[in-house]
């Protein structure tokens, strides 16, 4: 036992443990096996992920900083998790056709995404600059390997060299940022920052290092003008893994932001909440807009997660519990909503087939139609049409905003979602109204459907039924130290 | 004085190098000017009292850097020599004024930080360290921050594992 750790420390990252272990076995694995039984790694990943689920179930009313200050294991960072683990689940399950049809590598691309998900269960723990700057380059490197997997691909070389040489510029920014604010406060540790620079005069360098940070994130979580890579990146890479960055590394990127900006910096909320308003406005806009001149769908895709990105940033600018409640819940929706839409788009990768542009889903309605209607549900549900998951989300995120008096930003994201509606209904209209037939029939892989079935419970059930996961995010922010911390920095001034 | 005297002398030889990196006409000569001056940076480090720094500056930059460089100019393989630049799309004046501004950027902060003598003292940590900061930073990395120093471990195969898949030919 190294100095100063106790068997608790290790206790409480079990989860993390145990991924890291299944992502190594995973590994080894690959190469002990034929390449018949390569199918087989698929089921083993997704029996990693269960596993480790399993042993993150225990610490939902976990309360504790462990690992000597480094790491919080606490409501907050257990609902990211299940997020984190729910979305490799479901990517997992609609990659095994995927890999099949495109000659990947099965072992590399399922060890690539455990240890994805490792970085992004890092990133919603840590309360500390190092640790959550790991995390995220941990999951970051990965993302670039995966990106470029289509080696014979053009597209997939071009986002990989794209999001790696910007992902790494933006990272040095943020790092630019994270050094300046280690040199104003001395420490690293989030809620010491808070302390020690609530009684310290605002600096100039202070917000100089608060604009580094907020580029830096902004990049992650692709808000415009920051989100210039995410088009490209979401094209070219293999159809599962855009479905994984644009909800997985999202969901990481926005429980960083929540952990730098309401945990550690509470107290410059006055600062940063005008900038997230400027940045939700301009990502909702400027997403909708382009999106709906799309003719490829995953470029639409990526538009249209750009734009979901600038609603949830609606939850951040709101800062109260209600709000960050309605951003845990949104995040949470957007998972089965997001993946289940991209699962129709891989069903669509054929031998014979690209299957990423619109009319590619023309007359799926009378080819398969029980992909269509889901993708129909998928769609109005993204679109925020009432008895959906979408819609769910968004009244709270708006009605949180509205409590807390951006009522002009809950009428800017109304108007946005009736924006969006017409390039979502496109998609629909494709899926009916023509009739041709493409290429070889479209079938679904055993994995695949329970890949869709969890999407569209998860995307039915909490539409109608929310309470549980509403419950359960209520009770998350309130073991999350940043709201303490925020309501004690507005009694404080 | 005598150190003063060391870190004008190191200064020198660093700016020589850098002089010489970019005005030499050979691609591999230029390099190892360049490895020349990264390792006058360490001394600068040592001179410092930050021997960490000095290995890590000697290991990464010195070391593992400047091979990549040097893979690269092997592999364009520059073996005739180099025609004069007479690009005529080349921005001298363009060049010559951002050079002008960071020179002026650098006067500003020497103005300012020598009438501002009273800038905040960011070191709280003053006491004396004991064994040199190699042993410090050690014992921080496997007590303190032994998470995410094992975290990086991941990270290093994730890159590794990366390089293999994207390098290796296909069957």
């Amino acid at each position: 036992m190294p100095a100063g750790f106790s068997a608790a420390d290790f206790f409480y990252i079990l989860p993390e443990l145990v991924l890291t272990g299944g992502a190594l076995l995973v590994l080894v694995v690959d190469v002990l096996t034929s390449r018949q039984q390569r199918p087989l790694l698929g089921w083993l990943t997704v029996g990693v992920l269960l596993v480790t689920t399993l042993t993150l179930l225990p610490f939902s009313d976990a309360n504790v900083v462990v690992s000597r200050g480094l790491l919080a294991i606490d409501g907050f960072a257990f609902f990211f998790k299940l997020i984190f683990l729910l979305t490799a689940i479901v990517t997992v399950l609609m990659s095994s056709s995927y890999i099949e049809v495109e000659e990947l590598r099965a072992g590399e691309y399922y060890f690539l995404i455990l240890c994805a998900t490792l970085g992004m269960m890092f990133m919603a723990s840590g309360i500390d600059l190092v640790t959550i700057f790991i995390g995220l380059e941990t999951m970051a490197v990965a993302f670039y390997i995966l990106t470029g997997l289509l080696k014979p691909n053009r597209r997939s070389n071009e986002a990989a060299v794209k999001y790696f040489l910007l992902g790494a510029f933006s990272l040095g920014i943020l790092l630019y940022g994270m050094s300046m604010l280690y040199g104003l406060s001395g420490t690293t540790n989030l809620r010491e920052l808070a302390t020690v620079l609530a009684t310290q005069e605002r600096s100039a360098l202070l917000i100089v290092a608060l604009i580094l940070v907020v580029g830096g994130v902004g990049f992650k979580i692709a808000a415009v003008p920051f989100h210039m890579w995410a088009p490209d990146v979401y094209e070219g890479a293999p159809t599962p893994v855009t479905a994984f960055l644009s909800v997985g590394s999202k969901a990481a990127a926005f429980a960083m932001l929540l952990r730098i900006f309401t945990e550690g910096l509470p107290f410059l909320a006055e600062v940063w909440q005008p900038m997230f308003w400027v940045l939700a406005v301009v990502t909702m806009t400027v997403g909708n807009l382009a999106a709906l001149t799309q003719s490829n769908i995953k470029r639409m895709l990526a538009y249209s997660s750009i734009a979901h990105a600038g609603y949830v940033l609606i939850g951040v600018v709101a800062n109260s519990s209600r709000g960050i409640t309605a951003l845990m819940i949104y995040l949470m929706l957007y998972v089965f909503m997001q993946l289940g839409a991209f699962a129709v788009v891989v069903m669509l990768r054929r031998h014979d087939v690209v299957g990423d542009e619109l009319k590619d889903l023309s007359g799926l309605y009378f080819r398969y139609p029980v992909a269509a209607c889901a993708m129909l549900f998928f769609m109005l549900s993204l679109g925020g049409i009432p008895p959906t998951a979408g819609f769910m989300g968004k009244f709270w995120l708006f009605s949180a905003a509205i409590e807390s008096g951006y009522i002009w930003l809950a009428v800017i994201g109304v108007l946005n979602s009736a924006i969006s509606l017409y390039y979502y209904v496109r998609v629909v209209v494709f899926m009916w109204i023509r009739e041709e037939v493409l290429g070889s029939p479209i079938t679904a892989s055993p994995a695949m459907v329970v890949a869709l079935t969890v999407a569209l419970a998860g995307a039915v059930i909490f539409g109608v039924y929310p309470r549980p996961l509403f419950e359960l995010a209520e009770l998350s922010v309130q073991s999350f130290g940043g709201v303490v911390a925020a309501a004690e920095a507005i009694s404080y001034r | 004085m005598g150190e003063a005297i060391v870190f004008y002398g190191l200064s020198a030889f660093i700016l020589g190098f850098a002089v010489l990196v970019i005005s030499t006409r050979n691609t591999v000569h230029s390099v190892l000017f360049l490895v020349a001056s990264f390792l006058f940076v360490a001394m600068l480090y040592v001179l410092l009292g930050a021997e960490f720094l000095a290995v890590i500056q000697v290991l990464v930059y010195a070391g593992g850097i400047v091979v990549l460089y040097l893979f690269v100019v092997m592999l364009v393989n520059l073996k005739r020599a180099p025609e004069t630049h007479q690009d005529p799309r080349r921005q001298t004046r363009l060049g010559v004024a951002v050079a002008g501004a960071v020179l002026a950027e650098f006067l500003a902060i020497i103005v300012y930080s020598s009438t501002n003598p009273s800038a905040p003292a960011v070191l709280a940590a003053g006491e004396v360290i004991e064994g040199g900061n190699v042993e410090q930073v050690g014992w921080l990395l496997y007590t303190n921050y032994l998470i995410p120093f094992e975290l990086a471990s991941i990270l290093l195969l994730v890159a590794m594992v990366g390089a293999i898949v994207l390098a290796q030919r296909e069957l």
